[in-house]
C-alpha cells in the first residue's frame, strides 16, 4: 500500500518537473512546479515528517510559488524566449550532460547498500520533538535565520528603492527638457 | 515499506531535471524555478536519510534549507525585477553585460 502511494506520487512529481521544463509559458511552469512541490510534501508524510509536510506546503507551495506568479505577471515575461538561439549546441549538450549526471548519481545510489532499520518509533520526528531540538541544540542557527531574513528584507527594499530613485531622476530630467522646449516655443 | 534507494533514485532524477532546466532554458524565471527544484530534491534525500537513520538532524537541515531558499527567492526575484526595468528582458542570453 505504501509502495503504491509512493509510486503514484513519484510519477506525479516527475511529470510536474518535466512539464515545468518543457512548457514555453512561465506561468504554466510555475503551476507545474506547484504540482511537484505538493507531490514532494506527500512524500514527506510517507517519510514520517509531518512538520516538514506543513512547512513545505506553507513556504514552498504557498509563499514561493505565489511570489513567482506575482513577478511573472508583473513583468509580463511569460514568453521571453521568442528570440533566436545564440548557441545551437546548447540544448543537446545540456541534455547529454544531464543524462551523464543522472547515470552517475544512479550508479552511486545503487552501488552503496542503503541500510534501513525498521521504523522503531513512528513519532521520532513529531512536531514537539522538532521544536525541542530547534530551541535547544539548534538555537544558534535558528537565531541566525532571523538575521538572514532581516537581511533579505532590507536587501529587497534597497533594490527596489534604488531602481525607483533612478526612474524618478529620469522623469525629472524629462520634465526639465519638456519645460525647456515649451519655453523655446 | 518503500526501500530507501527508491527515494534516493527519485531525488537524483528530480535533481537531474533541475540541472537540465538550468542548462536548457533561457528564461531567468524558469532558471530560478529549476534551482528550487534542485533544492527540493536535495531536501527529499535529506529527509529520506533522516528517516532511514531515525535521526532528527536531517530534518533540521531541511528546515534551514527551506528558510534560506525563501530568502534567496525574495532577493533573486527582486534582482530580476531590477534587471527587467533596465533591460526589458528576462532572457539570460541577452543579459551579458555587467553595466546596467
Amino acid at each position: 500500500m505504501e509502495l503504491v502511494i509512493f509510486l503514484i506520487t513519484a510519477v506525479v512529481a516527475i511529470a510536474g518537473a518535466v512539464a515545468m521544463l518543457l512548457s514555453p509559458n512561465a506561468i504554466h511552469s510555475a503551476i507545474f512546479l506547484l504540482i511537484n512541490f505538493v507531490a514532494i510534501s506527500v512524500l514527506y508524510v510517507l517519510l514520517y515528517a509531518p512538520f516538514l509536510f506543513v512547512i513545505q506546503l506553507i513556504v514552498y507551495a504557498g509563499a514561493i510559488i505565489v511570489l513567482f506568479l506575482f513577478v511573472v505577471m508583473l513583468l509580463g515575461a511569460e514568453r521571453a524566449e521568442d528570440t533566436r538561439e545564440r548557441f545551437a549546441w546548447q540544448r543537446p549538450l545540456g541534455v547529454t550532460l544531464a543524462t551523464i549526471l543522472l547515470s552517475l548519481i544512479g550508479y552511486l545510489a545503487l552501488r552503496n547498500p542503503l541500510s534501513r532499520t525498521a521504523v522503531a518509533d513512528q513519532h521520532f520526528a513529531a512536531p514537539e520533538r522538532i521544536a525541542e531540538a530547534l530551541f535547544t541544540t539548534y538555537l544558534l542557527p535558528f537565531e541566525i535565520t532571523a538575521f538572514l531574513l532581516l537581511a533579505a528584507i532590507v536587501g529587497v527594499i534597497v533594490l527596489h528603492t534604488a531602481g525607483g530613485r533612478e526612474l524618478r531622476t529620469e522623469n525629472q530630467e524629462l520634465r526639465t527638457k519638456n519645460q525647456e522646449l515649451r519655453t523655446k516655443n | 515499506m518503500v526501500p530507501t534507494s527508491y527515494y534516493i533514485l527519485l531525488s537524483a532524477l528530480l535533481f537531474t531535471l533541475g540541472v537540465a532546466g538550468v542548462l536548457i532554458r533561457r528564461n531567468a524565471l524558469v532558471l530560478f524555478m529549476s534551482v528550487e527544484l534542485m533544492l527540493n530534491s536535495a531536501n527529499l534525500a535529506l529527509v529520506t536519510f533522516a528517516m532511514a537513520r531515525q535521526d532528527i538532524a536531517g530534518q533540521m537541515v531541511v528546515f534551514f534549507v527551506i528558510v534560506v531558499a525563501a530568502a534567496e527567492v525574495a532577493v533573486g526575484l527582486a534582482l530580476l525585477v531590477a534587471i527587467f526595468r533596465t533591460k526589458q528582458t528576462t532572457d539570460v542570453d541577452e543579459i551579458h553585460s555587467l553595466k546596467g
